[in-house]
Formats: structure tokens, sequence, C-alpha cells
């Protein structure tokens, strides 16, 4: 964790946004520190681009108030959004111009002269591997290649406060990895990042601090490690090589571990840990007699797990009452 | 790699000084312009409405109204000019709403710049689709044979008619702004525009029309303008009727402009 002494970036008291009848975001509070990668988790409709939409001054909160850097987002608009930049879930670049128009323009509005403008776009386009399609029209951009247009476009200036939203979605594996080299860098060098994302290996990655949002509303709030040890312990895995033996096996294994073991597939048998220790002797008690074994393993619980035992929980209890 | 200024080390401003508002809306109008280069078809409506309109309006009318062609052309230049300058403000509306729900009209309202600089420059950029139209428009007149009286006076038509032009561009911009999709602006623009433009002295003497409708043509701006152009035009001379255009356009810029931003800023 890189996070610098100071004002928090990011300070969200209940914020609420209606749309219609379906309350979009329902009270949520979010305190983010200057200098770490924050990552709203949750999936579609969840609520996390109108969290956004609210923080970047994009969106009138129907209640509740945030403020960036200590400025007000609906009384200092402008001050706000001298602090921020944002890339969106759609490119939000010109399709009728090249990249390096698009850049140049976007420069000139930020205050370069035009000269120094068509500078920085000539450097951003070849920091984004663009330089060969910098005089094409979008119209011939893939869809990678706008959303890197598109998220030069909003390091031109490199802001304090960069809001990401779904950076990779969409991407190939390389320029996944990429963007996320480009996420660090820009930390490394002073910003605060706020990203969304579908992808819960993604914020494992890349995230100091994880929101999970559901139903518009923040259900749990803590650094990837945190939340992955509160749903629990390890689980062991032992593979089989042979189905037969799945019936004995799980008998030892609650043996010599003390716990129920259970089998989620025909040749493999998994269950909790709770005593390292203990698992030389359940290994030896296998081979006593006469069990083989394909692979073992010991799985840390995965963000996805955490997400289920989050999200799942509560809207079952609300079910019931 | 170089560490930035921290957020809350800055010293920020949370008003747009004029200056910037100005530089602004010439960036803006200036990515209108790089948006013309890229596809200049955008200017079909100002250069062959011009071109077309001249030349079938004289021989249509030109016997039936004046007798001949050569002695139309008086009265049809200086209209043409203003019907095509205010037709080509339709398309200013309709381009306008088309551009707003673009994606990158996104990113212009979070960036740090004038809240009115995405409505201002394109407006400023369509005064040289205005010049197109016009300039064409005396083109053609000269090629079917019609000569102004002074070169200053044409120069100087030439210029209200733009001036005009985009003053009454406000109008539609406000169209632009307030309603839902390019099609409706599209077409109740036109519904607009069509009565203005013949209901007006634009095309026929207005002697022979009954008298209500010389009502309606009396308080039809563009016949104003028609007949200032016309004067300029034909005698070289600045009229009555050539202040009261500059007074009326003013007016709408007065009326529409605040109207416009106004509406522009609730849904911006």
């Amino acid at each position: 964790m890189t996070a610098q002494q100071g004002p928090l970036a990011i300070e969200a008291r209940g914020l609420v946004k209606t749309f219609g009848t379906n309350r979009a975001v329902d009270g949520v509070n979010l305190s983010v520190p200057s200098g770490c990668i924050y990552a709203l988790l949750g999936p579609n409709g969840a609520g996390k681009t109108t969290i956004i939409n609210m923080l970047t001054t994009l969106l009138k909160p129907d209640s509740g108030s945030a403020k960036i850097f200590t400025h007000d987002v609906l009384r200092e608009t402008q001050v706000v959004r001298q602090l921020i930049s944002v890339t969106g879930q759609s490119a939000s670049v010109d399709e009728r111009l090249s990249g390096h128009e698009n850049l140049t323009v976007f420069a000139m509005l930020l205050g370069f002269t035009r000269a120094d403008a068509g500078k920085r776009a000539t450097e951003l386009l070849e920091e984004f591997g663009l330089t060969d399609a910098a005089n094409q029209t979008l119209a011939k951009y893939s869809g990678g290649m706008r959303r890197r247009l598109d998220l030069a476009s909003s390091l031109i200036v490199q802001a304090p406060l960069i809001f990401l939203d779904e950076p990779t979605t969409g991407l190939d594996p390389r320029t996944r990895l990429q963007m996320w080299s480009i996420i660090r860098r820009l930390v490394s060098t002073g910003s605060t990042i706020v990203l969304t994302t579908q992808y819960l290996d993604e914020a494992d990655q890349l995230a100091d601090r994880v929101a999970v949002i559901d139903h518009g509303r923040l259900v749990a709030e803590d650094t990837p490690r945190n939340l992955k040890a509160a749903i629990g312990r390890v689980t062991l895995r032992i593979q089989l090589t042979n189905e037969k033996d799945v019936g004995q096996a799980i008998q030892i294994t609650q043996e010599v571990l003390g716990v129920k073991a259970s089998a989620p597939d025909a040749l493999l048998v998994t269950a909790p840990m709770t005593n390292p220790e203990l698992v030389t002797d359940l290994l030896v008690a296998l081979r006593g007699v006469g069990i083989r074994l394909a692979e073992v393993n010991m799985q840390a619980p995965t963000l996805d797990e955490v997400f289920l035992a989050i999200t799942g929980g509560p809207k079952q209890e609300a079910l019931i009452q | 790699m170089t560490a930035i200024v921290p957020g809350a080390e800055r010293k920020l401003r949370n008003r747009v000084p004029l200056r910037m508002t100005v530089s602004n809306s010439l960036t803006m109008a200036y990515r209108n312009i790089l948006l013309i280069r890229r596809t200049p078809q955008q200017l079909f409506d100002v250069t062959l409405q011009p071109i077309l309109f001249t030349v079938m309006f004289t021989f249509l009318f030109g016997g039936a109204i004046a007798g001949s062609v050569q002695g139309y052309l008086p009265i049809i230049i200086p209209g043409i000019l203003a019907q095509t300058a205010l037709t080509a403000c339709i398309t200013t509306g309709v381009q306008l709403r088309e551009d707003m729900d673009k994606g990158v009209f996104y990113r212009f309202k979070s960036m740090p710049i004038a809240r009115v600089a995405p409505l201002t420059g394109p407006l400023l950029a369509d005064v040289v689709r205005y010049s197109v139209a016009t300039a064409l428009t005396f083109v053609m007149g000269y090629l079917l044979g019609f000569r102004w009286a002074s070169v200053g006076g044409a120069v100087l038509g030439g210029i209200l008619v733009v001036f005009a032009a985009w003053c009454i561009s406000w109008i539609f911009a406000l169209l632009g702004v307030v309603l839902k999709t390019a099609q409706v602006v599209q077409g109740v623009s036109s519904a607009i525009l069509f009565p203005l433009t013949f209901l007006s002295g634009a095309f026929v003497p207005t002697g022979t029309l009954p008298g209500w409708l010389q009502d309606f043509v009396n308080v039809n701006p563009l016949t104003y303008i028609v007949s200032s152009v016309r004067q300029l035009l034909n005698q070289g001379t600045i009229g009555t009727d050539f202040w009261l255009s500059i007074v009326g356009s003013v007016l709408v810029v007065v009326i529409f402009i605040p109207l416009t931003l106004w509406a522009y800023m609730r849904k911006a």
C-alpha cells in the first residue's frame, strides 16, 4: 500500500440517486485515501457507473454529498474538474476525427497552444502504440485501439485523481496487462486511481482497497486480503486417480483432519483446512491404504467466493424477511 | 517519471475566466472546422443549394414575375442569398443535436473547460458555412448575368446576410438543445423555415398578395433582410431596412443566446 498522508482523495456521505423507481445508488459512503488504487467491484447494474458519474460532476446526487480533495462536487464543480480525469465505459472520443486530431483538440481545451498540443498528441500516440494509426479516423480503429486512445485522452495532463470505468473490459490479455502497468505507474507518480471492475482477479491484483457494490449499496469495504480472510479458511484439494477411492478417501480425510470433507466432482476431495500440520498425517494415511493421488494443493479463497458470500447472503435474508 | 503536484496542495479557482471561455470556444470552432475537413459532405447544403436554387428559381419564375430572366435577377439573387443562409441555419441545430448525443460530449462535460464552449464553438464555425453559401450565390448570380451596383454594396450585403444568419442560427441552436432527436430538430426547423422564407419578399413582389398575407410578410424579419440586401446590391445604398435588419438580428441574439445557454446548462 502506497497511500500517503493527507486529506482523503474522495469522501462521500450518503450518496443516493434514483432513476424512476429504481434506487440505482442507495446511500453509499466512501473514503478513498490519497495515493491508492481503489476498486469498485460489482456486477452489471450494481450502480458503479452512477457512483462514478456523481463523483465526477456528471450527475447530481438526489441526496448526500461528496468531496474530492476536500472540494464539494456540487458547489466547486470547476475546481473538482481540474482535479480529476475520467475514462468512461464507452469511448469518449470523436469518431469522425483522427487519433491525433482528437488528442490535439483535448489538449488545446486544457490550455496547450496548438503546437504544444500537437506535440503532446504525438507523444501520447507513441506511448500507447497508436503511431501508425495517428492520422486515420476512428472509424478504422479496433475496439482495443479506441480504448487506448480514450485512456490517452484522459492522460494529456496527469490528474491527481483518475477515474477508470471498467478500463479493461473487452481488452485482450496482453493489452490488459499493459493497462495494469500504466495504472501502477500513474499511482507511483502521485495519482489516486478509482476503477470499477467486474473482474475479481483485477481487483485482487491491482487494488489496495476494494468496495463491493451490490444493488446500489456498499456491502463490504476492505483490503483484498482482509476480504478474503473474512470469509474463511484455505481449502485442501486432493485430486485422485481412481473414482473407486473417493468414498474411502473422504472417510480417511474426515478421520484425520476432524472436519467434514466433500467430493465436488468424481475425482476430487475437498476439505476446509484448520491445521496445516495434519496434512502430512493425512497423506501418510492415504498411502497406507494404497490410494493413488494425482495432485494435492491448497487454495486460498478467491474474491469470487468473497463476492458470492457477501452479495448472495444478504439477498436471501432480504427474501426471507 | 516525475511525481505530480498532489491534489490537496493545488490552488484552484472555481470560476472560468472570460479569456478561457473565448479560447475554449475558439478551440471548439477549430474542432468543427476539422470535422468539415474530414467530411466535406457536410457542406452539401451550402454548396449544392445555392447553385441549384439560383438556376432553378431564376429560369422558373423569371419570365412570369419579371418578364425576363435578366429582369428577375435583381429580385431573386438577394432572395436566394437570404434563403440559403437561413436554410444553412437548420443544419446548425441538427448537427448540434447529433454532436451532443455522441460519447465525446461526455468527456467535454467532465473537463475543466467553459461549459458553454461546446455550444459557442460550433456556432462560430458555422460562419464558414454561411460564407460559403453566400459566396457561391454571388458567383452563380454573376454567371447568370447579375451585376451589382457597387462592390462595396455587394460586400456589405454579403456581410449582412452572414451576420443575420449567425444571429438567427441561435433560434435553431435552441431547438437543437431542447428537442430529443436530430430528425425532430430537422422537421420542426423546416416547418418554421419554409413559411419564413417563402412568405417574404424573397421571391416575389409583395404587392399582389392578399391583405392578410401582406401583414404576415410585413412582420417577417426576412422581408427586411431581403429588401436591405436588395437595396445594397442594386443601388449600393443603405436604407432604413438595413438598420431594422441589424436591430432585429441583435434582438434575436439578445433573447436567444441566454435562452439557449440556459437550456443547455440545465441539460449538461
